[in-house]
Order: C-alpha cells, then sequence, then structure tokens
C-alpha cells in the first residue's frame, strides 16, 4: 500500500518537473527542475531495489552533471528570450509528433503481452545487497566493459578540457627551463666602488 | 503491487516529453542537452524496471553504462558549447552556420 502511494507520487512528481524543464522560461529554473526530476526518478528505482543505481543518480547527475549544467547556464550571458522565439511555432507540430510518440510506445508496451511472458516471476529475495551483488558481476564478467566505460571518461575529461582551454597572452607565467638555465655568473657581478663615486649600472 | 507497465508508462512519458522540448526549443543547446538527460532518464528507468522484473542484474549493470556515457555526453557537449558561444557570442542552433551544413 505505502509502495504505491510513493510510486504514485515519485511517479507524478518526475513527469511534471520533466514537463516544467522544457516549459521553464528561465534557464536555471530548468536545471532546478531537472535536479528534481533526477531525485524523483532515484525514488522510483529504489522502489524496485536497485539502490546503487538509484544512489548513482543523485551523485553523479545531481552532484555532478545538474552542476556543471548550472555552471554552464550562469557563466554565459545569454538572451534566452530571443532564443525562444520559435517556441509557439513549433509547439502545434511539437504536439503532434510528441502524441504520436507516445501512443506508439504505450501500444509497443501493451503488445509485450501478447507475445510469450519471458519471464514474470517475482524478484528473489536478496541473499546478497543490491551493491554486493552489482559489484560481482561488474568485476568479473563486465570487467573489460567496465575499464572501457573508465577510459571514456577519462577520454571525455580530456576532451573537455582541451576544447575549453585557451592559451591567454596577457598573463605573464615564468618560463621555468630559462630560469634553470641561469648561473650565477651571468646574473651575479661583484663590484667593489671607492667612497662617494656612486655605482655604474 | 506496482507492475511492470506502470515503469513503463511512467518512462514512455517522460521519453516523449524528452523528444516534445529538443521539437519545442530548436534555438536553445542548453535546452537540447537537458532533454537528451531526460531522454537518458527514460532510457535508464525502463533498464531498471525490466532488471527488477526478469530478476537479472544485467539491466542494472546496464544503466550504470548508460549513465558514464551520458555524463561523457553532457561534459563533452557543454565544452563545445562554451567555445561556440565564445567564439559567437550566442548558442542559437541556427548560428551555427559556418560549414553551410
Amino acid at each position: 500500500m505505502i509502495a504505491t502511494i510513493a510510486f504514485y507520487l515519485f511517479a507524478t512528481l518526475t513527469i511534471a518537473s520533466a514537463v516544467a524543464v522544457i516549459f521553464a522560461r528561465n534557464p536555471v529554473h530548468s536545471v532546478l527542475w531537472l535536479i528534481l526530476a533526477f531525485f524523483n526518478a532515484a525514488g522510483l528505482m529504489l522502489l524496485v531495489g536497485a539502490e546503487f543505481i538509484a544512489m548513482l543518480l543523485v551523485i553523479v547527475y545531481v552532484g555532478a552533471v545538474a552542476v556543471l549544467f548550472l555552471f554552464v547556464v550562469m557563466m554565459l550571458d545569454i538572451d534566452f528570450a530571443q532564443l525562444r522565439s520559435g517556441f509557439s511555432r513549433n509547439l502545434p507540430f511539437g504536439i503532434i509528433i510528441a502524441l504520436v510518440l507516445l501512443g506508439e510506445i504505450v501500444v509497443a508496451v501493451l503488445a509485450h503481452k501478447a507475445g510469450p511472458v519471458m519471464a514474470g516471476q517475482a524478484i528473489p529475495a536478496a541473499q546478497v545487497p543490491n551493491i554486493v551483488a552489482l559489484g560481482q558481476l561488474l568485476y568479473s564478467r563486465y570487467l573489460f566493459a567496465f575499464e572501457i566505460a573508465g577510459l571514456i571518461l577519462l577520454v571525455a575529461m580530456v576532451g573537455a578540457i582541451v576544447l575549453t582551454h585557451r592559451s591567454r597572452s596577457d598573463t605573464r607565467t615564468p618560463k621555468a627551463s630559462r630560469q634553470l638555465r641561469r648561473r650565477p655568473d651571468q646574473a651575479l657581478k661583484l663590484t667593489d666602488p671607492a667612497v662617494g663615486e656612486g655605482m655604474k649600472l | 503491487m506496482i507492475g511492470l507497465g506502470a515503469y513503463l508508462t511512467v518512462a514512455a512519458i517522460l521519453f516523449t516529453i524528452g523528444v516534445l522540448g529538443i521539437f519545442l526549443n530548436r534555438r536553445n543547446v542548453i535546452l537540447m542537452l537537458m532533454a537528451i538527460e531526460l531522454i537518458l532518464l527514460a532510457v535508464n528507468i525502463n533498464l531498471v524496471a525490466f532488471s527488477a522484473y526478469l530478476g537479472d542484474l544485467t539491466g542494472q549493470v546496464l544503466a550504470m553504462f548508460v549513465l558514464t556515457v551520458a555524463a561523457a555526453e553532457a561534459a563533452i557537449g557543454l565544452a563545445i558549447l562554451v567555445i561556440f558561444f565564445r567564439r559567437r557570442g550566442t548558442i542559437a542552433v541556427d548560428a551555427a552556420d559556418r560549414m553551410r551544413g
């Protein structure tokens, strides 16, 4: 009973905040609605026992990706009102496309009942926690794919840094090689001026 | 108890909202990227729901890989967005016409 109520609460809030993401006037509000959608989707996943994916959603999406979006939205000085110009023109066509797509997907969802049901047994009672089971699978059968995923993240990180890095000419950075090549006899001169004569530079 | 169909319906609606978001915000790249995140979230919900329904953890492993790719895609997409804005001073999609595509 409580699970049913929780499911409908999470599902309604997920869909409502997803609608708010695409209809919000201010992109900062869009990002905040996106964060709410991710939190509720994490709740949906908790309900079926996928604890690890739910926590990953909160940590990776809310903690990293959404904050990245927020930084970019706030950093760039963009006239968002001007970007919305085609919005109402696209609305009727977009709604039609969306309804057709939704109809197709719902038909496909209903169609899976027509075929032979693949398994449909209840979830086996968990002998090991979800995270332990996932870890055992990830580090044995899917080890290679796991390593590739790490590599993809590394490439994405390097790529993002290379793309956005710019060498600025107006900053004075020390040239380490030149500094290290300096010898005392080039930099230092000992003089012994007489009294009252002063130094000659 | 909530069945598989309810989860698939939620994911279908979420997916449709994502596609609608791409259609409506044709010029704003940031909102397009957010709509793509919504679509990937719908895919993840589907994977997790099937994983629970079939009693097979492979779906959750796959959802983790989708999450990885989504994070990489967001990072690269936003980096491209930042350099595009630096050159053009706008993020409108129709300003990206240098290659006459």
